[in-house]
């Protein structure tokens, strides 16, 4: 390492160690970020007070308008901190809104940038229902918006990414991940307790990360970018990756890719990460 | 003994996606490629043709975790497989209709499942779903069965229209009654008790159909084992919910603007409000 190396490394601001709200402000460019739906407008979760549950006045979920290298763009910051990152009716509805009120910029020749910043369990299961429903919509944006720009999301960690949020992380175009992420359909927790603890030990960290921690993602190709936990590098990630403009073809509508991939593998036989990235590795994804 | 005779049990209740396709178009369907558990027939509704997907139980699946009608991997990809080859071929005239006859337990829970990337096998038969809507095709979602968690997010939840018949089988909710109860730590009659005083948290197709989310509720249908006039019936709402589709933008929008959603569905609608207020500065 040299002298250079080291101050870099002491001056590293940590991005998973920041807040919804600053994590977005990480990553606009200087002076940019204005929120919208902030805590003082008080749009509260309805269902969680009739539950006894106390609501956040921002209901976990910062959304910011505001450049990225000068052009107009939106971020969704899901604060991991609050209910686990859940999504709840009004969560939802903010980045689904966020979403298409983007796409409806899009369409009248007026690009915005989209990034979701995804830290969250999924549904939250206090509003079940209507979460549910606000991720089939956030879905079906991010789907239309594709199509004009590409949506760029970011897993850093330590929530994670799961449930139907994973789906969100699978459509964007681009998914930018830290080593400590985390990005499953099921988690660890709930396999192990629908399928039995010799399906899965949620309790050994190490191999739950190496079945489904971002360095495997990126390795297999289920994810794009794998970056160190440093909101500099993960802010010009996220910049080059609208550089970078729409992919070849989303990795959700590579359909002959995955197919014969999954019909190479026997589920009779034995298979762990290492094995995975012997058969997925090497292949760019795009 | 006891595991098998349950899982026969599971599988007789979860018969419903083959028993509607058959019904609906006078075929088993066809397996689709890839995939012992997705059925596709194409049949007349109405007047014009249209493709009926349904995903089907198979004890013998080659991935373990989903032989209850669970969507996992080659489910996902498969779905997402034919509804692409329904979009390819509409490139000229009329966008053929895409029926998805929904009975999903869950989405399959498994070591496997995970790290083959089953959030990625979901999420391609939603896109596909959507781009056929985003095409211009009706997507009709008919709830049959369970409508369960991820896996109604991979077949079903992207449709123009959800139908649903009227029967106590059919249930939409973002977790099977068992696992949510285990990860609230409550009992289910806990959990059955919080559904009737909080519709989000209900299972029933009754409290769901509170939420605006639904077209139609199909009433007056014995759905565990329907007449030719039942069929008919079913038959006429997907005829009129294609031509309502077709009538309509091809966004999730209806969803916010029934009666039902600007009540229970309040919150949704403010806050999109507000954020359109809030979206340019000022």
């Amino acid at each position: 390492m040299t002298a250079a190396d080291g101050r870099r490394l002491l001056s590293r601001q940590s991005f998973i160690e920041l807040r919804a709200r600053e994590r977005a402000r990480a990553l606009l460019d200087d002076g940019s970020f204005r929120e919208l739906l902030g805590p003082f407008e008080r749009l509260k979760s309805p269902w969680l007070p009739l539950q006894d549950i106390v609501a956040q006045a921002d209901d976990g979920v910062v959304l910011a308008r505001g450049t990225l290298d000068g052009r107009p763009a939106v971020v969704a910051a899901i604060e991991g901190a609050y209910q686990g990152g859940s999504m709840g009716e009004v969560s939802g509805a903010k980045i689904a809104g966020a979403l298409e009120l983007a796409l409806r910029d899009c369409e009248q020749g007026r690009p915005v940038l989209p990034v979701l910043l995804l830290e969250t369990g999924g549904v939250r299961l206090q509003e079940a229902n209507l979460g549910l429903a606000a991720i089939a919509e956030i879905h079906s944006a991010i789907v239309a918006l594709r199509r004009h720009v590409p949506v760029v999301g970011v897993v850093a960690g330590m929530v994670g990414c799961f449930g139907g949020m994973s789906l969100a992380a699978a459509l964007c175009s681009w998914l930018i991940v830290t080593r400590q992420a985390r990005l499953g359909m099921n988690g660890p927790e709930v396999i192990e307790q629908e399928a039995g603890i010799g399906e899965m030990d949620a309790s050994d960290r190490a191999q739950v990360w190496k079945l489904i921690g971002g360095e495997q993602r990126q390795a297999v190709g289920l994810a794009d970018e794998l970056l160190e936990d440093d909101a500099d590098a993960i802010a010009a990630a996220v910049r080059a990756a609208f550089s970078r403009g729409l992919p070849a073809q989303e990795r959700s509508a590579q359909v002959q890719r995955y197919r014969s991939r999954l019909a190479a593998i026997d589920p009779q036989q034995p298979l762990d990460g290492a094995g995975l990235r012997e058969r997925w590795g090497s292949v760019s994804t795009q | 003994m006891n595991a098998q005779t349950s899982m026969n049990a599971q599988t007789s209740a979860s018969g419903r996606g083959a028993l509607w396709l058959q019904a609906l178009t006078g075929q088993t369907g066809m397996l689709a490629e890839g995939a012992t558990t997705v059925r596709v027939a194409t049949a007349l509704l109405g007047l014009e043709p249209a493709t009926f997907i349904a995903v089907v139980p198979d004890p013998h699946n080659r991935f373990p975790r989903a032989r209850q009608g669970e969507v996992g991997l080659d489910e996902g990809w498969s779905i997402a497989d034919q509804v692409r080859r329904v979009i390819a071929e509409g490139d000229s005239g009329l966008r053929r209709p895409i029926v998805c006859v929904v009975d999903v337990t869950s989405q399959a829970y498994g070591r496997r499942e995970e790290l083959l990337g089953i959030h990625l096998a979901c999420a391609a038969a939603a896109d596909a779903y959507a781009s056929a809507r985003l095409a211009g095709h009706p997507v009709i979602a008919l709830l049959v069965g369970k409508a369960m968690s991820g896996a109604f997010l991979a077949h079903g939840y992207q449709a123009n229209r959800i139908l649903a018949l009227d029967s106590p089988e059919v249930m939409v909710h973002a977790m099977g009654k068992q696992a949510a109860a285990r990860v609230t730590r409550r009992t289910v009659s806990e959990l059955e008790q919080l559904g009737t005083r909080f519709a989000p948290m209900a299972y029933d197709i009754h409290a769901y159909a509170t939420l605006g989310l639904l077209h139609q509720l199909i009433q007056g249908v014995n759905s565990d084992a329907p007449d030719s006039a039942d069929v008919q019936r079913v038959r006429e709402f997907l005829v009129s919910a294609v031509a309502d589709a077709r009538a309509g933008p091809r966004d999730l929008g209806v969803r916010l603007s029934s009666p039902a959603a600007q009540r229970l569905r309040a919150a949704s609608i403010e806050v999109r409000r507000r954020l359109r207020e809030q979206w340019d500065a000022g």
